[in-house]
């Protein structure tokens, strides 16, 4: 039986008939089209399907799409302020934070909950808040430092700092 | 993978969410932050026919402090986040030992969704909360359709996954004390980072200024099928001046009795050994010179 959800996903609100079992990462990729959000394991450890609900970084996969309704959820899609990349995303861009590419939408997220709550994070704690993201590629190195340029970015304020952060712009 | 059909409720009530499991049983099962459980659901280890969610139930997620003093206690709502509980201001000034566990469990993801009851009620044999619950001798409380009863933290873990609740009965509330004199450590020894624990050690200990203990109590996880108290370990070292060679013994003591695991992570003599070494660390860590 399906049950009607209203999420709203990178600001826009989108309702759905929906069969419980779904997951939210298929829910994003085969209903809504938002394919950037990617699936590497489905069972919970890769982090490449993480998104932010209400701010926070979940792992798509380990959610059903049910458990979204009436929240708000970011995906990578949402990330760019008018076409441009978002602080995160040029921190990532300078720093050559990503190689095949298959982590960074997950990693831009987790990033963003980091950088929320900690705006100027030391090597260690970056290290901490992408234990649940795997690179095969990078050795995690140029990812640490794209995450530090990126909160330098916001720190200084730069176009798309805290006030368009994706976690403030999804809640309605 | 996508988990095999079921029928969905997410009630608004404590009430409604009783009702609910009791009505179905064990075809029912609650659902909190479904770090465990969703998992279980996708590779079909479980089915079920109806999926009774509980995030809408604001009255389960709160941490408030009860009673002032010696007496005080700490009561946490069972929806209540690992973030939330490593975040939490109170229970960093009057419970570490709770932040300290929930701050080591998997990764950033998982504490945003995973819960205190989610995890107690799940009762995996390598769970780091259980082992907390157990050294602070918390209280739990379980409300079902006969109304509400507490079950001590020590009567709450009988086996693999298995808990004191009944199928129709959701654990609501976990009860701490409050311990201004004790020391708090956990401890976990683990492959990487974000994994299980091969062995998890939580202590609560009081020591005199000449380093007497008056009181200890240990919660040991990863070990074996369930977490569990080490008794004689605790019985060893209570009473007695923690100078190294009865810490030593003590922490010989630590798997007695118990049937230790083995697996792809650690042999039986190497989780044993562990389990020793971690003790002892987690009493050093509390200050005792050793
Ligand atoms: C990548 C990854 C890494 C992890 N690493 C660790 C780790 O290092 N240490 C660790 O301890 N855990 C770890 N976990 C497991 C995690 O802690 C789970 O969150 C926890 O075991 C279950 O809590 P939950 O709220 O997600 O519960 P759910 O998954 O929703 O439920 C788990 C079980 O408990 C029952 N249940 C839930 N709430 C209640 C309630 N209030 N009353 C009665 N029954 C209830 C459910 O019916 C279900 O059977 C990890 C999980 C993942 C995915
Ligand atoms: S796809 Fe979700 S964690 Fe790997
Ligand atoms: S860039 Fe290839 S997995 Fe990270």
């Amino acid at each position: 039986m399906k049950v009607p959800v209203e999420i709203t996903v990178n600001g826009t609100r989108h309702r759905s008939e929906v069969e419980p079992r779904l997951l939210l990462v298929h829910y994003l990729r085969d209903v809504l089209d938002l394919t950037g959000t990617h699936v590497g394991c489905e069972t919970g450890l890769c982090g490449a399907c993480t998104i932010l609900l209400d701010g926070e970084a979940v792992k798509s996969c380990m959610m059903l799409a049910v458990q979204a309704n009436v929240r708000a959820v970011e995906t990578v899609e949402g990330l760019s302020v008018e076409g441009e990349l978002d602080a995160v995303q040029r921190g990532f861009w300078e720093e050559h934070g990503l190689q095949c590419g298959f982590c960074t939408p997950g990693m831009l997220l987790s990033a963003h909950d980091l950088l929320r709550r900690s705006p100027q994070p030391t090597e260690e704690e970056i290290q901490r808040a992408i234990h649940g993201n795997l690179c095969r590629c990078t050795g995690y190195q140029t990812i640490v430092k794209a995450i530090q340029n990126a909160g330098d970015k916001m720190r200084a304020g730069k176009p798309s700092a805290a006030s368009s952060s994706p976690s403030t712009r999804g809640r309605r | 993978m996508i988990p095999s059909k079921f029928e969905y409720f997410a009630p608004a009530s404590l009430a409604e969410a009783v009702s609910l499991l009791s009505k179905y049983q064990e075809e029912a099962k609650p659902l909190a932050g479904g770090q465990s459980l969703i998992s279980l659901l996708k590779l079909r280890l479980a089915s079920l026919k109806y999926l009774v969610d509980l995030a809408g139930i604001a009255e389960l997620n709160y941490i408030r402090e009860e009673g002032a003093g010696p007496s005080g206690t700490i009561s946490i709502g069972a929806l209540t986040t690992y973030a939330q509980i490593k975040e939490s201001k109170l229970l960093q000034s009057k419970c570490p030992l709770l932040p300290q566990t929930a701050s080591v469990v998997g990764d950033v993801q998982v504490r945003n969704r995973g819960t205190l009851g989610g995890s107690l009620a799940h009762a995996d044999p390598a769970g780091d909360m259980p082992a907390a619950i157990l050294a602070l001798k918390a209280e739990l409380k379980a409300v079902g359709p006969q109304g509400e009863r507490w079950i001590q933290a020590d009567d709450f873990f009988l086996g693999m996954m298995e808990t004191a609740l009944s199928p129709d009965e959701i654990l609501s509330e976990i009860r701490v004390p409050v311990l201004p004199d004790h020391k708090m450590i956990y401890r976990k020894a683990a492959r990487r980072p974000s994994d299980f624990a091969m062995v998890g050690i939580a202590l609560c200990l009081k020591a005199r200024d000449d380093q007497t203990c008056e009181e200890i109590s240990i919660g040991v996880t990863g070990v074996t099928d369930k977490p569990y108290r080490a008794e004689e370990t605790e019985k060893r070292l209570r009473g007695k001046k923690l100078e190294p060679k009865i810490i030593e013994e003590a922490a010989s003591a630590i798997t007695e009795g118990v049937d230790v695991m083995e697996n792809m992570h650690a042999s039986q003599d190497f989780r044993s050994h562990l389990a020793r070494v971690y003790v002892s660390r987690a009493i050093a860590a509390a200050g005792i010179r050793s």
